[in-house]
């Protein structure tokens, strides 16, 4: 059997930055798997500009932003495997892959940092009724289509969610002729940026429909038409507010859902509120050996953060290599009162580093609010924000230094400002 | 006079401005809580912009398009032209990220980079 | 050109008489109207081999179902089909209805269903732990079984098709006349002759009886919804779960499928259109409630896809299936609703028999009695698997990554005869799309191979046959 140091799962923005890491680290002996025809993962169908502020000081495009890490990997000559995919991970950290240069075969593994990524939340996951007719799909497999294969889905479109992929999808399809004549949106607000709200939307006059949803689908063959229909608190449809939207197309922007296939066959204790693995500060998963990050570990809204967070795994890993220590007693990090998870789960005081950055989603917006930071129900620290919205990403740095020796858990808390 | 609602981009809060004008030139922006937005209501008021991407068709290699942007931002009513320009324009491979698909594209002085490799 | 046997419909019906009448030596057409077999009722069902109790005895539902029942185990091997003998249970939720409960025993002893007993209790629910603590005993039929309905109906076709039926598609039947002793078949626009015809039409079965037949049918379509839960709920109950029947049916059951899955429904609403296979919110809140009656706590979040499917209930007859020659050489099948997937290849043997008997055709000598399916690659151990991908590297591509089928399945599943020409006849031959994903990520993979094989530009493709393209045509304005 093929023996490897570290494997990567996946040679998306995550697996490329954790390989830089680990190769920087002292890794000498990397394999990144990744079961797509060339390196970059998602970002190469996300062609609009956005990528790498944080990163590099400049707006890049996917392809772009994909492409600084894919040269450093070429660079340090880090081996890669395409159009490859991982049928089983063990928990020995055994890999069944499968792919044109290693046929059907198996690989011992080190360590192993999941990478997988994310997929999009099917129809079937919403339950909307109807039909099932071609014209149906998610704006992911709709961007693919467009950006990659030069494909047009439909020429009148209707989009559900408007999460940031529904908007930049908007944008394209307008772009590329076709006419958008609705977002809609289950929520009271949009889960995606303002500036996408007014440069994908407004600037194209494409109407956005808070709390409103698809209640039926038209067309026994191609899409004909939606029903859309306001919702009420409970998100359930307000009769009498039905309005037919006849379209051929319906894009579904509906939320993204960490892949975790492999994780879970494999014994990855999984968070039920992420869909990711658990992982303490080192991004260690509940498998020895196992590192996760980006996507995989819970959906992000800036690659940049992916980018980091990837970059720790990888150090991690590395570190796990020279010297597997066995972790000593782990605080517990949770999300209460509208925070609705964090990530790490866990910490270790003893081997943390300085500052470590939790970082979670808060339930629903607020304005003039604080995080507040409590070790075993006390005020650690609170931090002002003049906003919070479920659709960016919150993140709140832990300090070594001002952790109470023998703490057990640590709560993380929205509190409201009183007016 | 004239006043002009935008929301601002700057960050979520997404505050709601309003832009007053007079002569084609702002001369004085509310609702904002920050100076970014005062920022942002000027330049959007006065001469918007923006950074359009998308793909052109290839010939004479393997991938159906290429991915490109305009390497800087043109004005906001020439987003269209530009569109149009990119739709119209075959490119033959290979072409290399950076390469320039479309030089000074619909007169702004702008060029239509590619994105990415391909062949 | 002459054919012994026009087979109208291509549902598990007309596949399985097609496929018995394939065993003489008889020249057999199949006409369907749609762009492959299997996408009638037969697509959108409960996926149960029913055991036999339900229907009264004497009834044709009572034995073909039971006769059905009695030959699928070793139909699934000859054809290679899906199908696990996982038992059912009826459930009672109440001391008073127990005489309707062993109503039901009677009636499955008379119709002569092996196996049946009344389990109560602890019993119950140490069979079935997530039930319903509410459930107070229940009906067990040890025989009852799961399969795989896309898998039946295609294994069905294909074997027909080997042993020499001819496969015609978009060929709704319009007219049939009778002249000079033949039947002429007017489907999709030509015209075909035949000595026997076997109506197979499911919910138009009414239409094409009434064609030839004085004697007029009028068929009820009757709607059921189901939804279709994620792998990970697959075990939450490993027998099939009715409750008492109903008037309009057997109730809304819960069921794991042969893939693993978990599958709850069906509704039962009679509707004025044959098509209305559209879901309704009403209706899948109802199949939920329902289910949840019998598993408490059912994660419908987990629900991956829900569809609907039509059943062909004849009205003012006997509520039973019509099955035989109604008139000289006009066979049918009408009226097949539920436990019609069950009693399918029972109906279809005893069609054949007919029928060859009236023409006085003798068994094939070259019949070719087993066709094997395209190899599930996923299920197989790591050395079998190895030797495959070894032979034919495609099935080393994965292209839905869900349910982990390969390139090669696909290219199989294209190559078959009959073969997937749109994304939903891949989907039915080889479960790629059918996964949590439902395609989002394979369609377009899916969709770059059916245009290879086929020859065809993607731009012309579909989801399943007609105008359901996929595309509507390429960006931009150049083309290279």
């Amino acid at each position: 059997m093929k023996q490897v140091q570290l494997a990567i799962i996946g040679g998306g923005p995550a697996g490329l930055a954790a390989a830089i890491a680990a190769r920087e680290n002292g890794v000498e002996d990397i394999l990144i798997i990744e079961r797509d025809k060339e390196l970059g993962g998602i970002l190469n169908q996300c062609i609009h500009a956005g990528f790498g502020l944080h990163t590099f000081g400049q707006e890049l495009t996917g392809p772009e932003y994909a492409s600084r890490f894919i040269e450093q990997v070429e660079q340090m000559h880090i081996p890669y495997l395409l159009r490859t995919m991982v049928l089983d991970l063990s928990p020995e950290r055994v890999l069944t892959v499968t792919g044109p240069e290693t046929g059907l075969a198996q690989i011992r593994a080190q360590a192993v940092i999941l990478a997988m990524g994310c997929r999009e939340r099917p129809r079937g996951a919403l339950n909307i009724p109807g039909y099932r007719p071609a014209g149906i799909y998610s704006a992911g497999t709709a961007q693919r289509l467009v950006n990659m294969e030069g494909f047009m889905p439909g020429k009148n479109v209707v989009i559900l969610g408007s999460g940031d992929i529904g908007l930049i999808m908007a944008r394209r399809m307008t772009l590329e002729g076709a006419r958008v004549h609705a977002v809609a949106e289950v929520l009271p607000y949009s889960g995606g940026l303002k500036r996408n709200i007014v440069q994908c939307l407004e600037d194209f006059d494409i109407p956005l429909y808070l709390s409103t949803t698809v209640v039926d689908i038209h067309g026994r063959e191609r899409l004909e038409g939606v029903t859309l229909a306001q919702v009420d608190e409970k998100r359930k449809p307000i009769p009498g507010t039905e309005r037919y939207i006849p379209c051929d197309t319906l894009l579904l922007s509906v939320g993204l859902l960490p892949e975790n296939e492999l994780s879970s066959a494999a014994g990855v204790k999984l968070s039920g509120i992420t869909g990711g693995p658990e992982v303490t500060d080192r991004l260690a998963t509940s498998l020895p050996g196992v590192f996760a990050c980006g996507n995989v570990l819970h959906v992000h809204d800036l690659v940049d953060f992916v980018s980091q967070e990837a970059k720790k795994a990888g150090r991690n890993a590395a570190l796990y290599l020279k010297c597997s220590r066995n972790s000593a007693e782990l605080v517990r990090l949770e999300g209460k009162n509208g925070v609705r998870y964090t990530v790490p789960q866990y910490i270790d005081p003893e081997s943390m580093d300085d500052t470590v950055t939790v970082r979670f989603r808060v339930g629903q917006p607020y304005r003039d609010a604080a995080l507040c930071a409590w070790v075993d129900g006390t005020l650690l620290r609170r931090i002002s924000k003049r906003i919070l919205t479920p659709g960016e990403m919150e993140q709140f740095p832990l300090r070594r230094e001002e952790l109470p020796a023998g703490c057990r858990n640590i709560t993380f808390t929205v509190e409201e400002v009183a007016k | 006079m004239t006043q002009r609602q935008l929301i601002c981009i700057g960050c979520p809060m997404g505050c709601q401005l309003t832009a007053t004008m007079e002569n084609g030139a702002v001369t004085a922006v509310a609702g904002n809580t920050c100076k970014r937005g005062d920022s942002y209501a000027r330049k959007e008021c006065v001469a918007p912009v923006r950074t359009v991407t998308g793909t052109v068709r290839c010939t004479g290699g393997t991938a159906p398009v290429v991915s490109v942007r305009t390497a800087g931002e043109v004005p906001k009513e020439k987003v269209f032209s530009v569109a149009h320009a990119l739709n119209t324009t075959l490119v033959k491979l290979p072409v290399s990220a950076g390469d320039v698909v479309i030089a000074d594209v619909c007169g702004t002085g702008v060029d239509v980079v590619a994105t990415k490799n391909a062949k | 050109m002459i054919y012994d046997a026009i087979v109208i419909g291509g549902g598990a019906v007309g596949c399985a008489a097609a496929r018995e009448l394939s065993r003489y030596d008889l020249r057999i057409a199949l006409c369907e109207k749609g762009e492959d077999v299997c996408v009638g009722t037969s697509k959108a069902n409960s996926a149960i081999v029913h055991a036999g109790f339900d229907a009264m005895p004497g009834t044709n539902k009572a034995r073909f179902n039971v006769l059905g029942s009695r030959m699928m185990e070793k139909l699934s091997r000859e054809l290679d089909f899906s199908y696990r003998r996982n038992g059912a249970l009826v459930l009672c939720f109440d001391e008073k209805a127990m005489p309707i409960l062993e109503e039901l025993l009677r009636r499955g002893i008379a119709n002569g269903v092996e196996g049946l007993r009344i389990v109560a209790g602890e019993e119950l629910h140490r069979l079935e732990p997530a039930l319903s603590p509410a459930a107070v005993a229940a009906l067990y039929a040890p025989t009852s079984a799961i399969v795989c309905p896309f898998g039946m109906t295609i294994a069905l076709a294909e074997n027909a098709a080997a042993n020499g039926a001819e496969f015609f598609f978009y060929s709704r039947v319009t007219a049939i006349c009778r002249r000079d002793g033949l039947y002429e078949v007017t489907a999709g626009g030509r015209v075909l002759k035949a000595r026997t015809v076997v109506n197979a039409a499911g919910v138009y079965s009414d239409e094409i009886h009434n064609l030839v037949c004085g004697d007029k049918l009028t068929i009820q379509p009757r709607s059921g919804e189901y939804c279709l839960l994620d792998k990970r709920d697959g075990q939450l109950v490993d027998r099939t779960i009715f409750q008492l029947p109903g008037k309009l049916g057997k109730g809304v059951l819960v069921t794991p499928t042969v893939h693993g899955n978990l599958l709850i429904g069906p509704t039962a609403t009679d509707q004025a259109d044959k098509e209305a296979t559209n879901t309704t919110a009403e209706g899948l809140d109802y199949a939920a409630k329902m289910a949840g009656l019998s598993v408490p706590d059912l994660p419908m979040r987990d629900t991956i896809t829900s569809f609907c499917g039509v059943r062909a209930h004849l009205v003012g007859g006997s509520d039973d299936f019509v099955v035989g020659e109604s008139a000289d050489g006009f066979f049918d099948a009408a009226g097949i609703e539920s436990p019609g997937l069950s009693s399918a290849p029972a109906i279809g043997v005893y069609l054949a028999e007919l029928i060859a008997g009236k023409l006085g055709a003798a068994e094939k000598k070259d019949f070719a009695a087993t066709r094997r399916d395209i190899p599930h690659l996923r299920e197989l151990p790591l050395e079998e698997r190895q030797a495959l991908v070894r032979e034919n590297p495609a099935y080393g591509n994965i292209i839905c990554r869900c349910e982990q089928i390969s390139e090669g399945e696909i290219v199989d599943a294209i190559h078959r005869v009959p073969g997937a020409k749109s994304l939903d006849g891949v989907k039915r031959r080889v479960r790629a799309g059918m996964g949590r994903c439902q395609g989002g990520f394979c369609s377009p993979r899916v969709m770059d191979i059916l245009s290879r094989e086929l020859n065809r530009p993607q731009t012309e493709l579909t989801k399943s046959g007609g105008e359901s393209k996929l595309l509507t045509g390429y960006t931009k304005e150049v083309q290279a």
